[in-house]
């Protein structure tokens, strides 16, 4: 029985009704990753099975998960991706760990990715890329990438991913999996190594809309130990799932479909477009005319904000010195450093920190007359190991979908709608809501799941 | 000869006593603690972790700023500083910089009545504490420290003389204890001051074009010494047609003296960056109204001066009393236990004297001490059959002290006085025991 192609739902049922064991759930996905982990390279850490709490009435009793190697897990390394970190033990859990560990999911690997979540196809981890499962020549997304890549190639049943610009929504588009980047504060980032601290967002990345849910109403919430974690009560994501809202009117935004977008990837939106017309749903072009600057303003924050958090790794304290760090890392702390530098300030750090305001207003303004916004989470689908790494604005340009939303702070759900004509590799779309209509975004994207039956399953291996 | 205005501006910075410490929940009190045993991963600045502000510090930094005059800053926000350094483990330190939480106050000092302008006060996290020479290959990094609250102070280059700076700090030293938010012990290193000292020419149009900063003071009299020395020390550079360098200096104990520490061409670009993981202070009219209350329950130091002064205590008795808090509020308690009529017959004063001069013990109780001072002050009815009982025993006790005063000593009779006192546990006093003692030998 193929149990990576099981939903969470359906596994839970089966540990509750002892058809299996917890054990024999775990060593079903361990034997998963040895068997595939070698070429794929998703996995950098292989956990053992932890002892956890024996109540089958947990939500996510006995289910093995992934987790990006940002996360710090007590006694467990935790990398980030980097040679800095590579003998590194953390003393304590970050918060979604605990969450997830007292829901009695169980750890099963660290995922791969790009160093401290520089990157957008997983190549710029210092210990080497993830390989798109659907097809070992491609990548698999970044930074997220080696998330994607466990979770739809049934190495784990889900990953908690991280987005600072994209990176749970590119993986998820060129993996096939469904990605959620919250709302600016939803989830805590407490025990999340740092890359840039006002837009990092913790999320869930599935094969399902429903496991998603299911996942989120378990990590969001306030935590006592980030201060920019909501005060406000957390939706319960499930229940409301199968919720259809009424007149519900989505907003396609021109400057998404223009000339950068490649028409394999146009073609698929269009189709994703005529499932949800045929639902009745309305659509309505709107503009936002900032787009572009989203791009700029958000390799100045970000690298502000990176060469900020990356000053405490020296050899005093992680045993290597600053030399270690790879070229994107340093390209980013040099970027960042020279943006707050006395003199430059005012040029690029407050321009941006202006930008972000207007892309934030500009959202509201938006979303008065729509309720949700869908687009191509990427304007191309997956593309070459290599084709990209030696031109970094190129790479930086594969982001240009996903941006805007983390400098808003509003969050969005990408979603798989099928394989690419020319090079068979999948495309995803995403929804897009004001911050905190996650609730509406997950009803929606469930609605265009059950009506095309379900995702693509992995069947290669 | 040419004359040099001194330019001064104070920097003090005060930790204040939270129980915990300014961005994580480590005990802030690390005093005496075996080291590296007050940490976590907050303080420590290990990957992932978060800081989040003390509220109780920020309400203590807006105290100050109420009781210095400042204007307080409704939103605020916390900005990182760089710098690389051993002892900072983030390679940031949390402190503010473009919106301090208090700013443009003031503060008068009893003694010189000068009002020195206060520039900002602004909250920032203490940093680790180097230790070196304990073996001859490394250094050592304590991090207790790491993370305590730390306020600054700081003035306007308005001060003109070493005395004024020394009186500067023992005041706010006095408002921060009344405030009860600090010991600001300058010896235990909870309160710490670095002068900024240039001169200006009379041929200077705006501030002098060098400053010097010093570093390492650790008393009111370094304080003094240092600024003294720099004085001297600039004055000489300056009467030689040149200009001292702009630098940070160290302050020696030992000789009294300054000396280089580093240059300003190696002045650090700090980088600040708003602190994106701590949402901005946001202090509204409720909490502005409620910390403005308290601050007018507090008796400040000018407050109890004033107070002191007007119950007719000599002046020097006052600053004294003011400068210790302990005392001062020990004999106002005494006070609300005496009479209209003692309070307008110059008894307070004698009550500061037994109290300065120690006359009667200072850990006797309020009410003890009220009794005493009353037995002590007030001239006690002399009961004269009692007493001339008593000469009449004692004359007949001492006949070889009586015979001696006879031919002329007076060391006899005061002797017999002495016995007396003894004797009647004195109940009388001792110059009327010895007027009626010589009627009776007479
Ligand atoms: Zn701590």
């Amino acid at each position: 029985m193929k149990l990576h192609h099981l939903s969470i739902a359906q596994l839970r049922m089966m540990l509750l009704k002892k058809q299996i064991s917890k054990k024999e759930v775990f060593k079903y996905f361990q034997s998963r990753i040895q068997k595939l982990n070698p070429t794929v390279n998703a996995i950098l850490t292989e956990t053992e099975e932890t002892e956890t709490m024996d109540d089958v009435t947990l939500p996510l009793y006995g289910i093995p998960f992934s987790m990006k190697d940002t996360y710090l897990t007590k006694g467990i390394r935790t990398t980030a991706g980097s040679r800095i970190l590579k003998d590194y033990i953390p003393q304590y859990d970050a918060t979604v760990y605990t969450k997830l560990k007292n829901s009695g999911a169980i750890l099963i690997g660290k995922s791969n990715c790009d160093a401290w979540g520089h990157g957008s196809s997983t190549e710029n981890s210092d210990f080497g890329p993830v390989k798109n499962p659907w097809n070992n020549a491609y990548v698999a997304g970044g930074s997220s990438g080696g998330s994607a890549a466990s979770v739809i190639s049934g190495m784990s049943m889900f990953d908690i991913g991280e987005d600072t610009g994209g990176s749970i929504r590119l993986p998820s588009s060129f993996c096939s999996t469904v990605g959620l980047k919250v709302s600016y504060g939803l989830t805590s980032r407490y025990g999340c190594i740092a890359y840039a601290s006002s837009l990092d967002t913790v999320g869930p990345i599935g094969k399902s809309v429903e496991d998603v849910a299911i996942i989120l109403e378990i990590i969001a919430g306030n935590d006592l130990l980030d201060a920019t974690s909501v005060r406000h009560k957390i939706p319960k994501y499930t229940r409301t799932l199968r919720d259809k809202k009424n007149g519900l009117v989505i907003g396609l935004p021109k400057e998404y479909f223009k000339n950068s977008l490649t028409p394999s990837v146009a073609k698929k939106i269009q189709e994703t477009i005529a499932v949800y017309k045929e639902m009745g749903i309305a659509f309505k072009e709107v503009s936002l005319s900032l787009t572009d600057y989203a791009i700029a303003a958000y390799y100045l924050l970000a690298t502000s904000e990176a060469s900020s958090n990356l000053a405490r790794y020296d050899s005093v304290r992680f045993g290597n010195d600053r030399s270690v760090f790879g070229e994107e890392a340093k390209r980013r702390m040099m970027l960042g450093a020279f943006t707050l530098s006395a003199g430059y300030y005012d040029a690029y750090y407050i321009k941006a920190t202006k930008i972000r305001s207007l892309i934030k207003q500009e959202f509201d303004t938006v979303f008065k007359e729509v309720d949700l916004l869908l687009a191509p989470t990427s304007p191309t689908p997956a593309f070459k190991l290599g084709e990209k790494i030696n031109d970094p604005l190129q790479m930086y340009l594969s982001d240009i979908f996903t941006i805007p939303t983390n400098i808003a702070g509003i969050p969005a759900l990408s979603v798989p709608c099928g394989l690419s004509e020319d090079t068979k590799l999948p495309v995803g779309f995403q929804l897009l809501g004001p911050a905190f209509s996650e609730e509406l975004i997950l009803q929606t994207a469930y609605r265009y799941e059950n009506a095309v039956g379900g995702f693509l399953k992995f069947n290669a291996a | 000869m040419t004359i040099y205005t001194p330019i001064i501006g104070l920097e003090t910075h005060i930790e204040l006593a939270t129980q915990t410490k300014m961005f994580c929940r480590c005990p802030a009190e690390y005093f005496n603690a075996p080291p590296n045993t007050s940490v976590c991963p907050v303080c420590l600045g290990l990957p992932g972790a978060m800081p989040v502000a003390n509220a109780q510090a920020i309400e203590w930094t807006i105290l100050l700023g109420l009781a210095l005059n400042c204007t307080i800053t409704t939103r605020s926000f916390f900005e990182r500083k760089h710098y690389f350094y051993p002892d900072l483990p983030k390679g940031y330190q949390i402190s503010q910089y473009q919106s301090p939480l208090c700013e443009n106050g003031s503060l008068t000092l009893p003694e010189s009545n000068v009002t020195i302008p206060i520039r900002r006060i602004h909250l920032e996290e203490d940093t680790g504490k180097l230790l070196h020479g304990s073996s001859k290959n490394n250094s050592l990094i304590d991090f207790n420290r790491s993370g305590v609250p730390l306020v600054e102070v700081v003035t306007e280059p308005a001060i003109s003389d070493s005395r004024i700076a020394a009186e500067y700090l023992q005041t706010l030293q006095k408002y921060v204890q009344y405030l009860g938010i600090s010991d600001a012990d300058m010896e235990k290193g909870s309160m710490r001051c670095e002068p900024n000292i240039s001169l200006k020419s009379p041929s200077d149009k705006g501030l002098p074009q060098y400053k010097v900063e010093v570093k390492n003071i650790n008393s009111f009299k370094f304080v003094r010494k240092a600024i003294d020395f720099e004085l001297k020390r600039q004055t000489s550079i300056l009467q030689k047609n040149e200009i001292p360098l702009q630098e940070t200096r160290r302050y020696m104990e030992a000789n009294g003296s300054t000396a280089s520490m580093r240059q300003k061409e190696e002045a650090h670009d700090y980088r600040y960056m708003p602190e994106p993981d701590i949402p901005p202070v946001v202090i509204n009219q409720d909490q502005f109204n409620s910390l403005k209350k308290r601050v007018e329950t507090v008796e400040l130091p000018n407050k109890r001066l004033k107070t002191l002064v007007n119950m007719q205590i000599k002046r020097e008795d006052a600053l004294l009393l003011v400068d210790d808090k302990y005392l001062g509020d020990f004999l106002l308690e005494i006070v609300q236990l005496c009479t209209k009529e003692e309070k307008q017959s110059g008894f307070i004063q004698k009550l500061v004297n037994y109290l300065v001069n120690k006359k009667i013990s200072h850990t006797l109780s309020k009410h003890e001490f009220y009794a005493k001072a009353k037995t002590l002050s007030k001239p006690v009815e002399t009961d004269m059959a009692s007493l001339k009982n008593y000469i009449a025993n004692a004359i007949e006790n001492n006949k070889v002290a009586v015979s001696d005063y006879k031919l002329g000593s007076l060391n006899a009779i005061n002797a017999i006085v002495g016995s007396i006192m003894k004797e009647s546990k004195g109940s009388f006093q001792a110059k009327i025991v010895l007027d009626e003692l010589k009627k009776v030998l007479r």
